[in-house]
């Protein structure tokens, strides 16, 4: 599989999955988990270019597809992504702990709807879990994502 | 690890697929994966082996077939979410998809997989039983039609054989006016109560242990739902009058 680019072999164990694996095998730990079971949305990651849980898939079947994590979006030194400049921007974070997940999910979302309604970015952030922020500045964020990304 | 120890296969071909599932005991079907990988990550299954579908080329078609559209084992929710031809031939199935989990999951999970898990909150089961859909199952013993009617027989259980794969899925075209409304907590979560309408004909979900038609004038006759944190018995049969008087309003 190839992550951020680079082709990296796939773990021997079946059972690994992908988000183990992108944090314990390949010292990718921008990748948070959450819940491991698909409700808080932390492990996001695009998939051939498509958000999806990364602890809802085994790493063996990333085999042969392209995988981008946050620290795929924007090199060390290089301006950030528009989407993590955005949160950066209007304070779309407190902790930090659900924040990748949601850069993640909202490169997504722009990607389906470059000029998203509040409604498309209501239910295109709804699968990701903030316990901090109440959401307020990650809408603000998403909209802003959506000017820069222009 | 989180997942509980199992053999991993991932066939290339229909057959293929069909010769292990007929081989192996306790083997479970891998498409989607959205909603096996969290019971295999909480162990409440634990099944011998995985048969992962998602190597098979050409099963992700959804296309055109006897009026309605077929949707293959592969094709993504997303991907039915998108269509054109859903958008045209069978718009409920259309707005049925949007309202499965988020974005994100809709991305890997399947049409076929949710039928086949048979979850009873789940929309796209009440869909297919409201519209007289049928999957069409595939094993080395040949192939079968299996009728929505008579596809889901209890919580999480249908009547697919161990050694059987949902090939494809077949919508008929939507019927008008056709509705579904459903009650969640938040958007994306599991219906608290939901209803389809195809014209003249009601499905229910959520509210029993599998999809149910009801009687549009009566649709609560001789339900009995289940109580759980998010709503009690009484809660949910309000909701089915409430959800139909809403569906059959438009």
């Amino acid at each position: 599989m190839r992550v951020n680019g680079a082709a990296h072999p796939a773990p021997s164990d079946p059972r690994r999955l992908l988000s183990d694996h992108l944090r314990h095998d390949l010292g990718l730990t921008g990748t948070h988990v959450g819940c491991e079971h698909g409700v808080c949305g932390c492990c996001t990651v695009l998939l051939d270019g498509a958000p999806v849980r990364s602890c809802l898939m085994l790493a063996v079947q990333a085999e042969g597809h392209d995988v981008t994590t946050i620290e795929g979006l924007a090199a060390d030194g290089a301006p950030l992504h528009p989407v993590q400049q955005a949160f950066h921007e209007c304070h779309g974070l407190q902790c930090g702990f659900c924040t990748p997940g949601f850069v993640m999910s909202v490169v997504g979302l722009l990607a389906q709807h470059p000029n998203p309604t509040a409604q498309q970015i209501d239910e295109g952030i709804s699968g990701n879990l903030c316990r901090c922020t109440g959401y307020a500045s990650i809408r603000r964020a998403v909209v802003r994502a959506a000017e820069l990304s222009k | 690890m989180k997942p509980p120890p199992f053999e991993y296969h991932a066939p290339t071909t229909v057959d293929e697929a069909c010769a292990l599932l007929a081989s192996l005991e306790d083997a479970k079907v891998l498409a989607g994966g959205q909603s096996l990988v969290p019971l295999l990550n909480f162990r409440l299954a634990r099944p011998a082996h995985l048969i992962d579908i998602n190597r098979i080329a050409g099963l992700d078609r959804i296309y055109e077939r006897d009026g309605g559209v077929a949707v293959q084992a592969l094709a993504r929710q997303a991907a039915v979410e998108d269509s054109d031809l859903v958008a045209r031939v069978c718009p409920l199935a259309g707005a049925a998809v949007r309202l499965v989990a988020h974005r994100v999951i809709r991305n890997r999970g399947t049409v076929c997989g949710s039928l086949a898990h048979a979850d009873p909150a789940s929309e796209l089961p009440a869909v297919l039983l409201a519209l007289g859909g049928h999957v069409v199952a595939r094993s080395t013993r040949g192939e079968r039609v299996i009728e929505a009617g008579g596809l889901f027989h209890g919580v999480l259980e249908t009547a697919l054989a161990p050694d059987e794969l949902v090939v494809e899925a077949w919508f008929p075209a939507s019927p008008v006016p056709f509705a579904i409304v459903e009650e969640s907590r938040r958007h994306g979560d599991f219906a608290l109560a939901g209803v389809v309408r195809a014209a003249d004909r009601l499905s229910l979900f959520g509210v029993a242990p599998t999809p149910v038609l009801a009687d549009p004038r009566d649709p609560t006759k001789g339900l009995s739902p289940s109580g759980d944190l998010e709503a009690t018995p009484e809660f949910r049969l309000h909701l089915v009058r409430v959800l139909t008087a809403k569906a059959f309003a438009a």
